[in-house]
């Protein structure tokens, strides 16, 4: 390969390339022979860099300035100023809240800073299609070390005294599961990763699958080494269509390298891997639902014991482990289990990937140390609320976890300390909410996504959850009573210990954590018929303010359903008897007369 | 729907082919069907019918995983299908009006293909682009981020242009 001048990192991750990451590339590339210069720039395509909210974004090296949001135009500016020329152009750097112009590198950017990147060490920062920046970035090298100098035995007690826990949600210990894999009793045995990542709002395993699928394999064929399996299975959704590709580009990398195959790396030890397919059933992140769906079955839910490590696929001993889990592995293998355990907390060491989504600055993907506080994460690392008014929750874990008022935001974040507020950590989304967001609306939404998901084979669940939609849906439809909120409480409690699988046993979470710090905000829509935060359609008025209203008629034309009357010139009114809320009109009034209120 | 004979025999033969080179055990099943929505772009029960047959297996078990997961449809969809992400993020950043609005510019209920088979409507979960909520995908590639419902009627004339 010829020497480079610069080499320019350009995200291609999910939210990277929505925002026009192929043009940008495309300009680049024009720019660039045009200029001659494509002996001396190479542009590579990365995974996820994580700071989804700048995109499209690149680092232009050896330098490392970090340039954001940019366009074609963009393109052909800093190509020729910055790599014709050596100047930095200052229009495309990031810059802070205040507008100054902050660190030009992208290390040193408060957002990266803050950041501990173990399972995402390489995303962002190689070609994932390429298999020998893999390499060159010690990728194999845990596997070189486990075939020539380690027994099965060793490989098992090194994970479990790194104290990983897995990183699905629930927070299983690694190193445990492993050995009772290892120990099952039948004569074949099964690796899976589950690669299902369902969570509304979650795109970490995404991210790690489109930017660096060969530390997925890697850590699955030192997890076949140790449990003594020869075949591995990937499930990964049918909605990740890039990360189906470069797994399948990183799997025939693989074979033709002889990581994978058969005697690999000239030893006994043989494994492969195959990937299989989803087909959009939330269920299937559980893993006996996720074993049937291998099989080519209804992925439903069976119960526990035997789990998987007794019986999984075709009623073999399998281990399933998450995308996420599955990344930390070959580094713990490289550097010890000491190195990871002085990372994170005593009992949940390590990092956690979190995505960040909802009303914060920063959205995007964060790596960060066990034990950071919430308000660490949101604040410095995430920026803050993005609308101008107060955080006022964070919702954790998707459908099967809580949310987290803004009193609580010192709590560190690991797995024990999230579930004692009712939360849990979960896959690992975030989604930031402000004070326009009801509460009982929240709980609603995540009811609807379980009863939808619900697979219907066992009662709480399939017949439960949808009890608890038609109260909620009672209580937003200002038709609730006091009882309700009882009777809500008391069957979340019940589904969560009567239900097969996680899905049934976590689904009332979201209900049951709201009910504990916002039942105030549940009294109000119960006893007041109000919802505070303006969102619930039937609690609901819009009234125009006859003070600001000019007499347009742009509301009145725009109404879908005709309920706005009034003389040109004159104040217009709504009847409410005929609105039905959509919101079309507040978009339109360019002199905010029109307002929600809820009585 | 497929068009004559003729065409719907070519796509059988497609899905043979592709039963052949990946095998034909009852494991498969979820992936032969996913074929075959790619090929017919539904499921109907003549194809549902005939993958039976070639797995040996029956069509009742068919049924149940066609109907179980989410990705499957028994019904045709439009040509262009827009996909309306009801996830947190964009639930949270007014997703649920983008769809709303989409519905009535077209009159339809959801899942279902307009009158000229141009249109259909769909929920869909997470699209992992939760920086651009609320997100718009309209076949698999088009994808429209931080969608306003005043946008909607814009982005639909853009495909009733194209047109069929």
């Amino acid at each position: 390969m010829a020497l480079t001048a610069n080499t320019i990192l350009i995200c291609a991750g999910g939210a990277c390339i929505s925002s026009g990451e192929e043009s940008v590339k495309q300009a680049l590339e024009r720019e660039i022979s045009k200029y001659a210069l494509q002996d001396v720039v190479r542009i590579v395509e990365t995974g996820c860099m994580g700071a989804c909210s700048l995109g499209p974004l690149m680092v232009i090296y050896p330098e490392g300035v970090f340039y954001q949001k940019l366009t074609p135009k963009a393109a052909q500016e800093i190509v020729e100023e910055h790599l014709l020329k050596g100047r930095v152009v200052e229009e495309y750097l990031y810059k802070g809240p205040t507008g100054e112009i902050v660190p030009q590198v992208a290390e040193k950017l408060p957002f990266f800073s803050r950041q501990v990147r173990i399972v995402t060490r390489n995303v962002g920062f190689i070609d994932p299609k390429n298999i020998e920046e893999y390499i060159a970035r010690d990728g194999y090298f845990a596997l070189a070390k486990v075939l020539r100098e380690m027994t099965s035995e060793e490989v098992i007690e090194e994970v479990k005294k790194s104290g990983l826990r897995g990183r699905g949600g629930a927070g299983f210990p690694t190193g445990l599961k492993w050995e009772l894999t290892r120990k099952g009793t039948s004569q074949k045995k099964f690796v899976v990763c589950n690669a299902d990542e369902g969570d509304p709002g979650a795109f970490m395993d995404r991210s790690v699958l489109e930017g660096d699928p060969h530390t997925v394999l890697e850590a699955m064929i030192i997890a076949g080494y140790a449990i003594g399996a020869n075949q591995g299975y990937i499930y990964v959704r049918a909605e990740y269509p890039l990360a189906i590709e470069r797994l399948n580009t990183a799997i025939s990398q693989a074979r033709e390298y002889g990581f994978l195959g058969s005697n690999i790396m000239g030893t006994e030890f043989s494994f492969d891997i195959e990937i299989r397919i989803g087909a959009g059933a939330f269920v299937c992140g559980e893993e006996t639902a996720l074993i049937a769906s291998i099989e080519g079955k209804r992925g439903q839910p069976r119960v526990k014991p035997p789990y998987p490590a007794e019986r999984g696929v075709w009623d073999c001993s399998t281990l399933i482990n998450n995308v996420e889990t599955f990344a930390n592995i070959p580094p713990i293998i490289l550097k010890g289990a000491d190195w990871f355990k002085s990372i994170g907390t005593e009992n949940s060491p390590g990092t956690k990937v979190f995505a960040l989504a909802g009303k914060i600055v920063n959205t995007g993907l964060v790596e960060v140390p066990m034990g950071i506080t919430l308000k660490e994460l949101l604040y410095e690392i995430g920026g803050g609320s993005s609308t101008g008014k107060p955080i006022k929750a964070v919702q954790t874990g998707g459908p099967s976890g809580g949310c987290i008022p803004a009193q609580y935001f010192d709590t560190p974040v690991d797995y024990d300390s999230l579930q004692k507020l009712g939360a849990i950590m979960g896959s690992g989304g975030m989604i930031v909410m402000d004070e326009d967001d009801c509460m009982v609306d929240v709980a609603k939404f995540f009811l609807e996504f379980t009863v939808d998901e619900s697979c219907g084979k066992c009662t709480p669940c399939r017949e439960g959850t949808r009890q608890m939609l038609r109260i909620l849906e009672k209580i937003t439809s200002g038709e609730g009573t006091e009882e309700d909120l009882y009777e809500l409480k008391a069957l979340g409690e019940t589904i969560k210990d009567t239900a097969l699988c996680g899905l049934g046993q976590t689904a009332p979470n979201p209900v049951l954590s709201t009910l504990e710090y916002y039942r105030d905000e549940y009294e109000m829509h119960v006893k007041e018929k109000r919802c505070p935060a303006l969102k619930c359609k039937d609690l609901t008025r819009y009234v125009i303010d006859e003070s600001k209203c000019v007499g347009c008629t742009a509301c009145a034309r725009v109404c879908p359903v005709n309920a706005i009357s009034g003389e040109v010139r004159k104040a217009h009114v709504i009847d409410n008897e005929k609105c039905v809320r959509c919101g079309s009109c507040i978009e339109v009034c360019r002199f905010n007369a029109i307002n929600k209120v809820s009585p | 729907m497929s068009d004559t004979c003729a065409t719907g025999g070519k796509l059988f033969k497609e899905l043979d082919q592709f039963i052949e080179e990946s095998g034909s055990t009852p494991d498969r099943l979820i992936a032969v069907l996913q074929r075959a929505q790619e090929l017919f772009g539904y499921l109907s029960p003549e194809v549902q019918e005939h993958v039976a047959e070639k797995l040996k297996i029956p069509v009742s078990q068919v049924y149940g995983v066609v109907t179980f997961y989410n990705f499957f449809s028994t019904k045709p969809k439009g040509k262009y299908q827009i996909k309306v992400c009801l996830g947190t993020a964009c639930y949270v950043k007014g997703g649920d009006r983008v769809f709303e609005r989409f519905l009535e510019e077209l009159g339809v209920e959801a899942d279902e293909p307009t009158k000229d088979g141009l249109f259909s409507v769909h929920a869909v979960r997470c699209l992992g682009a939760c920086s651009m909520a609320p997100v718009v995908l309209v076949g698999e590639q088009d994808f429209y981020g931080k969608v306003k419902p005043d946008m909607v009627s814009k982005i639909l004339k853009h495909y009733s242009e194209r047109g069929a």
